[in-house]
């Protein structure tokens, strides 16, 4: 069953206050006031609505956690791959996160290599593909974790999360576009890029996704 | 009373800081040179070729700890040269990096000598573009010629001279190639206008750039676009400068880097970076030509060969056998037997004490110089006939180790081991060179990155990590008992483990990251080994000698005044209490200076028949725990602050004699005979 794309706007903001900031019930104000909307997720008991206060209910949980998953997906998609600015992503992934249906999405994770978290460093919710963590065997971008050592590409992106860590990287000529292999992966990971050998620890490795040669 | 022991202490003062001060002194009226790049480049080799001293040159990223600088003459001229710690950025994260950029914030150097390695020449030029950014007085230095060539890279010097206007000099610096005309250029520098935009960012950065530099009013020394970039990657001691100086202006130019940082989904430092690394790539499309590439040769497989697990860890034992062999074997037995009971037992001490008797008729005033426990035949003997060929084989090795470029792969097989412990692969350097000198190992523990890793490494070294010159003594103390020298490495090991695992779990701060250029193999030049080994050991003596000349002063001190006595009668309690007897307090006594000291102290009683069995391992187990030595101690209060430092000793002397207490219990009670 697919929501109106209101309905899943006003799940996705229930989610984030009262999964991430820990709200109990969020104040009807800070909601895009659709009373259409309101009705439809009431009716199948999805949200709860009293006086002027709304609560997320179990019931809609799992629906609410997907929009938020398919939303930082998006922005993921946008800044990583189709490296749109700032000021045009948020918009963007709006709107691309109600197209993303539920298995398109699944492939958009893969294809980005099952990133964890959103480029503002918010956590993305796990999805089943991420848990199986399955690849396509053609998926084209992998975290540097997933390659065998011999496998070779470029440099697709980095998380940018911590400072200090990409700085790091950074220095190291972790850039994208930079042709990338992996040597070894035990007991840590030793990479050539450029004419250097880098090891790292684990932490660092999977920061570090490559776009796979064909 | 602190005032007194910092005091006290100062005398065993390490004087690599005072170097470095007095350097800055003598320079005042002399134009310098700076000497910059990535760590590992060869910078130290240059800084030796053009000033002909000697700083230590390794195979191994980020060992230049602190600002060195020497004098260097060319074309009849005088200048300071200064080697700065490896940097990979002008936009500073690590301690060395600050350092380095504090060399161009402080002073004014009338050349910057920018050293890479020009086979990671696509890596390195973004550095180069922000030094030029910075209108620095920038000659670039390709260093390692002879590795680039080998990998087919041929480059266009002057195309890339054209490009990026500033003079280039091709070297191959530790076989001292090409290093003249590096002179000459140092001498005929003359500054010229330095293109500051060779790297045009995108359009809504550059605006930004533009409001910043509009609103700087002081005069840096670097110049206002690179201050401006510095600013919007958000440096904070950059930020706190220009804070300070702009005042009010300030507040707008806070604005701005807001504005901009917004526009963008990245962190600043990313696009930049990124952008900077696409400018650098192109140029070296343009400069870089590939020719034919040797094929991977037998160092390249023998590298991937000491990483990979299964035959990683089978080289690494065996490199500790053959360091054994050469250390334990031919340094702390061969070596050890033909100075100490040859030379000194034969010839040096009868002639000696034959010599001072003859000329000094007071026994008392005798014993200072000889016998027992005098300056000559304890202090002098102690610290040429045993420690000197131990302290030597093992900088040998270590030295050759060094060079090869092996450690870094020892940090990346052990990194995981090492997180366990609150410490990451980095740590292998401090750790194995401590097993040479702690006191060395202690000062160079500031390569690691966190606070709680340096803590945390030097509880470690203090404690569990037997120095070169006690190992010695040690294994001659157990050879020839070979369940119990098991016994004493195995409660050793249980205890560096046990004790940085919880020191891991209780010391708050971030988890260690791991990170590090892997070099390549590279033989090691003899003139190198030879002359690292004799500044090492030439350090290691001048920071020890004293202290064995005075710990012989003061023994003989105590035993005339008495108080020797008292003290040795006090501490037959504890030493009771582990099982021991009372005899052995004064090996103990003697081991609060030095460790060793006292593990020589035991070896004497082993010689008589006093100490044997399970007592012996429990004797050599207590000292094996106990603070390294008074100058160890005096680098804990300079590295970690006396706080810390007294923290740490209050700890550690009550521990070893605990463990030495457990283990006599546990032993006794299983009923091991050794």
């Amino acid at each position: 069953m697919k929501l109106s794309d209101t309905a899943e706007e006003i799940l996705e903001t229930l989610w984030i206050s009262q999964e991430e900031k820990g709200n109990i019930e969020t104040s009807l104000k800070k909601i895009a006031l659709d009373g259409n909307a309101l009705l439809e997720l009431t009716k199948i008991g999805y949200i709860s609505v009293e006086n002027d206060k709304i609560r997320l209910l179990d019931k809609g949980k799992e629906y609410a956690q997907s929009t938020v998953r398919r939303h930082r997906l998006a922005e993921r998609l946008m800044v990583d791959i189709l490296q749109l600015k700032a000021d045009l992503v948020n918009k963007t992934a709006c709107q691309f996160e109600h197209i993303l249906q539920p298995g398109v999405e699944e492939n958009v994770c893969v294809l980005l290599g099952h990133p964890k978290l959103c480029p503002h460093g918010k956590l993305i919710p796990r999805g089943k593909c991420c848990l199986e963590s399955k690849w396509i065997v053609e998926a084209s971008v992998k975290s540097l974790t997933a390659l065998n050592p011999g496998q070779a590409g470029k440099v697709a992106y980095i998380h940018t999360g911590d400072d200090k860590k990409l700085q790091k990287l950074m220095v190291m000529g972790v850039l994208p576009g930079m042709g990338i292999c992996l040597l070894h992966k035990l007991p840590s990971y030793v990479f050539q890029i450029g004419h250097t050998q880098v090891a790292v620890d684990k932490e660092m490795a999977s920061d570090i996704y490559v776009r796979l040669e064909k | 009373m602190v005032q007194i022991i910092t005091n006290l202490i100062g005398i065993f003062k390490p004087r690599v800081t005072r170097c470095a001060e007095e350097g800055r002194q003598s320079f005042k009226d002399l134009d310098t040179v700076a000497i910059v790049g990535s760590p590992n480049v060869g910078k130290s080799v240059i800084f030796n070729a053009l000033t002909g001293r000697y700083v230590t040159v390794s195979n191994y990223p980020g060992t230049t700890v602190e600002v060195s600088r020497g004098r260097g003459r060319f074309d009849g001229k005088d200048y300071g040269i200064i080697d700065t710690p490896g940097a990979y950025s002008l936009f500073s994260i690590t301690e060395e990096e600050r350092v380095a950029r504090s060399i161009f914030l402080e002073e004014r150097p009338k050349v910057v000598v920018q050293v890479v390695d020009a086979k990671n020449l696509e890596r390195m030029l973004p550095f180069t573009f922000q030094l030029i950014e910075a209108g620095l007085p920038l000659i670039l230095n390709l260093n390692i010629m002879d590795e680039a060539e080998k990998l087919g890279l041929s480059i266009d010097v002057g195309k890339l001279q054209q490009q990026l206007g500033i003079p280039i000099v091709e070297t191959i610096a530790t076989k001292g190639k090409n290093i003249d005309e590096l002179r000459r250029r140092i001498a005929s520098y003359s500054p010229k206008n330095l293109k500051s935009n060779i790297v045009s960012y995108d359009k809504d950065i550059e605006k930004a750039l533009e409001k910043i530099e509009s609103h700087l009013t002081f005069e840096y020394r670097l110049s206002k676009r690179s201050i401006a970039l510095l600013l919007l990657l958000g440096d904070q001691e950059l930020i706190e400068v220009v804070s300070a100086e702009e005042k009010d202006n300030y507040r707008k130019i806070q604005k701005v880097v807001d504005k901009t940082r917004g526009k963008y989904s990245h962190p600043l430092n990313y696009v930049i970076t990124v952008e900077r690394q696409k400018v650098a790539s192109e140029f070296c499309d343009r400069v870089i030509s590939l020719g034919k590439i040797q094929k991977a040769g037998f160092r390249e497989k023998l590298s991937q060969l000491t990483m990979n697990p299964w035959t990683g860890f089978p080289l690494f034992l065996l490199i500790i056998f053959g360091f054994y062999e050469f250390v334990g074997v031919f340094g702390a037995q061969t070596s050890v037997d033909f100075l100490e009971e040859t030379v000194f037992g034969e010839y040096i001490n009868p002639f000696v004490t034959r010599w001072v008797c003859s000329i000094i008729p007071w026994q008392v005033l005798q014993e200072l110089f000889v016998y027992d426990y005098g300056i000559i035949t304890l202090g002098v003997r102690y610290a040429v006939a045993i420690i000197l060929p131990i302290v030597a084989t093992f900088f040998i090795a270590f030295s050759i180790i060094e060079d090869t470029g092996y450690l870094p792969r020892l940090a990346m097989l052990i990194d995981r081991a090492f997180k366990k412990i609150g410490l990451n692969g980095r740590a292998v350097i401090p750790i194995v060179l401590g097993f040479g000198c702690d006191t060395m190992a202690t000062m160079v523990t500031r390569t690691l990155e966190t606070k709680r890793e340096r803590i945390i490494a030097s509880i470690l070294l203090a404690l569990a990590v037997p120095c070169s010159a006690q190992l010695g003594v040690i294994l001659a103390l157990l050879a020839g008992n070979a369940k119990a020298l098991w016994i004493w490495i195995a409660v050793m090991s249980f205890i560096f483990i046990f004790i940085g695992y919880l020191a891991s779990k209780v010391m708050p701060g971030e988890k260690p990251l791991f990170y590090m250029e892997v070099p390549p193999l590279r033989w090691p030049k003899l003139s190198n080994i030879f002359t690292k080994t004799y500044t090492r050991v030439e350090w290691y003596f001048k920071e020890i000698f004293p202290l064995f000349i005075l710990a012989s002063i003061f023994i003989w001190l105590g035993k005339i005044t008495g108080l020797f006595e008292v003290i040795v009668r006090l501490l037959e309690h504890p030493v009771q209490w582990i099982g021991l007897p009372k005899e052995s307090a004064v090996a103990f006594l003697f081991g609060f200076f030095r460790r060793d000291f006292g593990a020589a102290g035991l070896y004497d009683l082993k010689n008589t028949g006093i100490l044997t069995g399970v007592p012996l391992v429990v004797s050599v187990v207590t000292l094996a725990l106990f603070l390294p030595c008074i100058a160890q101690f005096s680098m804990n209060i300079k590295e970690r602050g006396l706080k810390t430092a007294l923290l740490m000793a209050g700890f550690i002397f009550p521990f070893a004699f605990l463990v030495g207490g457990l283990l006599n219990l546990i032993l006794v009670g299983l009923g091991v005979s050794l």
